[in-house]
């Protein structure tokens, strides 16, 4: 087994950029996510990589927008408040099929709320964010050493698919230090013919562009886009299951909620409820096929979530409101405890799942 | 017979969709003529933001990128870092763009001394939309937005971008230019082949502001627009070298 280095999430998430190939990095100070920039300014220019600090967001975004559309590997991270003003480049990209890595170290919102961890930006980054139709492949870690395999991770989808994939972390997976691996696999990126790196004067121009006029070209590039979403769904849905085949309580949990949970699942055992967890790794695609199977033998869902409830509305359409589906939650930085889900599950178990 | 005129490699060969008059057209041209002069098309990418030069990747046959309002000199950062060596990076923006929604990307790109080539086109109006107040609209002009005149009272003056750049340590070469008459234009020229020639010697952000016309928003014939521009635009916006560090440098 490969050494482990005892590590901050967000700077598991910088190294695991750099073991990635990613030699660009474009960002902009703001807590819980500041290592990240901290680590990356450290470490770029003894390595021959860029790092910059950008005016604002927005400017990083763009300086994105110009690496990936150089055809480069490149990312960018931000907190909340930060990633909204992202949003329009992140449009923009989805626009012109660009690659790159957004990362989010959520905090409680919404305008600039706290600095505390929270999960309310799940339907900012599952529905895409910013304006238009579009998705963003969403990987949700659990643990410092998803933070730095699902970074890698991300730069391959996004350079397969020409997407932008975001790590949806929180303030404590930022914050919490944790023994890492680094020792991965990584997939070179692949080569980018459609790069505006110069003709050489060797071929046509490149044009990196999310402009249509047409009414009836812009409608079929949302189509060919929307195929793309649909392969992405079919190859890219990722979960865990933690006793989850004969459950009658099934909770769905990601990031801290995640780890909060499997606590409150395993005292359930051991109080002989038969409780179990679905755990998203994607949130898009949301892993829809897990929550059907378990809808069949569960008799209540129970979302665990950092927001005022925004996943249990995938929860819902995923099981198709067959069984009821509660939500447990704490907001504006509070995270929900061990105990606090035990006793929704124990109240689920009493009311036998007419909760 | 021979060829005493033709449309430079850099240019494609297609009608623009630029108004008649607009003189957007020629300085398209010129900044072909310099990437051809400079033999640099095969490694030259460009950069139209959002505004009337939007459609510019359909007329340069260099590498183009359209990007978001205002944040072509952030793209244009990203594009040259990629690959400092040989990209050679230009944004083409007009005055809303540069001045109003992008002016945090611009002022920063200049104080950062981005090698990179900036071609600011200020017609003082806001063209693809339909004529309205740019941050450059002259006190008292009339648009759609400012239909009894620009009042500096209710909305301020008029932002000069090369003197205010002037004042940063970080921008290597400012000038002013226009193409209204024909030694305006042979000045403007040089002063784009010099903004290319910067970033290829390594010494750093370089704009070259083109004092241009509107003649379908400003509701004048052709003519009449560059008239008003000799009559007005100038004595406002007075044309010149604003700053070339490495002259200063060496007269120094």
């Amino acid at each position: 087994m490969a050494d482990k280095v005892l590590m901050k999430g967000n700077e598991a998430i910088a190294e695991a950029a750099i073991r990635a190939g990613c030699l660009h990095y474009f960002g902009y100070p703001i807590t819980p996510q500041t290592e990240v920039a901290a680590y990356m300014a450290k470490k770029m220019p003894k390595i021959g990589g860029v790092f910059l600090q950008a005016e604002s967001e927005i400017a990083a975004i763009n300086m994105v927008y110009g690496v990936a559309s150089a055809g480069k590997r490149v990312m960018t991270s931000s907190s909340s408040p930060g990633i909204s003003l992202k949003g329009e480049g992140i449009s923009y990209m989805a626009g012109a099929d660009l690659p790159a890595l957004v990362v989010n170290v959520q905090r409680g919102g919404p305008g600039l709320g706290g600095i505390q961890p929270s999960q309310s930006d799940y339907f900012q980054s599952t529905r895409g964010g910013g304006h238009g139709d579009y998705h963003m492949i969403v990987l949700a870690p659990a643990s410092v050493q998803e933070m730095a395999e699902l970074t890698v991770k991300g730069f391959e989808l996004a350079d397969k698919y020409r997407m932008t994939a975001m790590i949806l972390a929180d303030g404590t997976m930022g914050q919490m230090m944790e023994p890492v691996s680094l020792d991965f696999d990584v997939t070179p990126p692949p080569e980018k013919p459609w790069a505006t790196t110069g003709t050489k004067m060797q071929r046509e121009h490149n044009i990196v562009n999310s402009l249509s006029l047409v009414p009836e070209e812009l409608e079929q590039l949302n189509f060919k886009r929307y195929e793309k979403y649909a392969e992405v769904i079919k190859n890219e849905t990722r979960y865990e299951e933690y006793m989850v085949d004969d459950a009658e309580i099934v909770i769905a949990a990601f990031g801290i909620a995640a780890r909060v949970s499997k606590n409150a699942v395993n005292e359930a055992r051991a109080q002989g409820i038969k409780a179990g967890l679905i755990r998203p790794i994607t949130l898009w695609p949301f892993p829809t096929a897990p929550f059907k199977k378990a809808a069949e033998h569960a008799k209540q869902f129970i979302s665990v979530e950092l927001s005022m409830g925004q996943m249990i509305e995938d929860v819902k359409l995923a099981t198709e409101c067959k069984v009821p589906v509660t939500l447990c939650n704490r907001a504006g930085g509070m995270i929900p405890s061990p105990e606090l889900v035990l006793e929704a599950i124990k109240k689920a178990h009493k009311n036998g799942g007419v909760d | 017979m021979a060829v005493v005129f033709d449309k430079p490699h850099a240019l494609i060969d297609v009608p623009l969709h630029y108004c008649p008059g607009c003189t957007h057209g020629i300085v398209h041209r010129l900044v072909a003529e310099v990437i051809d002069e400079l033999g640099i098309e095969g490694r030259t990418i460009g950069i139209a933001p959002v505004g009337c030069s939007v459609m510019a990747y359909n007329y340069f046959n260099c590498d183009m990128i359209e990007a978001a309002h205002g944040r072509a000199p952030a793209v244009a950062t990203g594009v040259k870092r990629a690959d400092p060596e040989n990209n050679i990076v230009f944004t083409y923006q007009g005055d809303g763009d540069l001045a109003s929604i992008g002016m945090a990307e611009t002022v920063h790109a200049a104080a950062r001394n981005e090698n990179i080539t900036v071609i600011f086109i200020n017609n003082a109006i806001y063209g693809m939309t339909g004529g309205q107040m740019a941050p450059t609209s002259l006190p008292g002009q009339v648009t759609q937005t400012s239909p009894y005149g620009r009042d500096p009272k209710l909305c301020g003056y008029p932002i000069k971008v090369c003197e205010m750049l002037s004042e940063l340590d970080g921008a290597e070469y400012l000038e002013r230019v226009t193409v209204n008459s024909v030694p305006h234009v042979r000045q403007a020229k040089k002063a784009i082949k010099k903004a290319f020639q910067n970033q290829l010697d390594g010494k750093g952000f370089s704009l070259v502001e083109v004092i241009s016309s509107c003649p379908t928003n400003w509701g004048m014939t052709p003519q009449k627009a560059l008239e008003w521009i000799e009559e007005k635009m100038i004595p406002y916006y007075p044309l010149g070298v604003y700053k070339d560090r490495s002259a200063e440098k060496e007269a120094e």
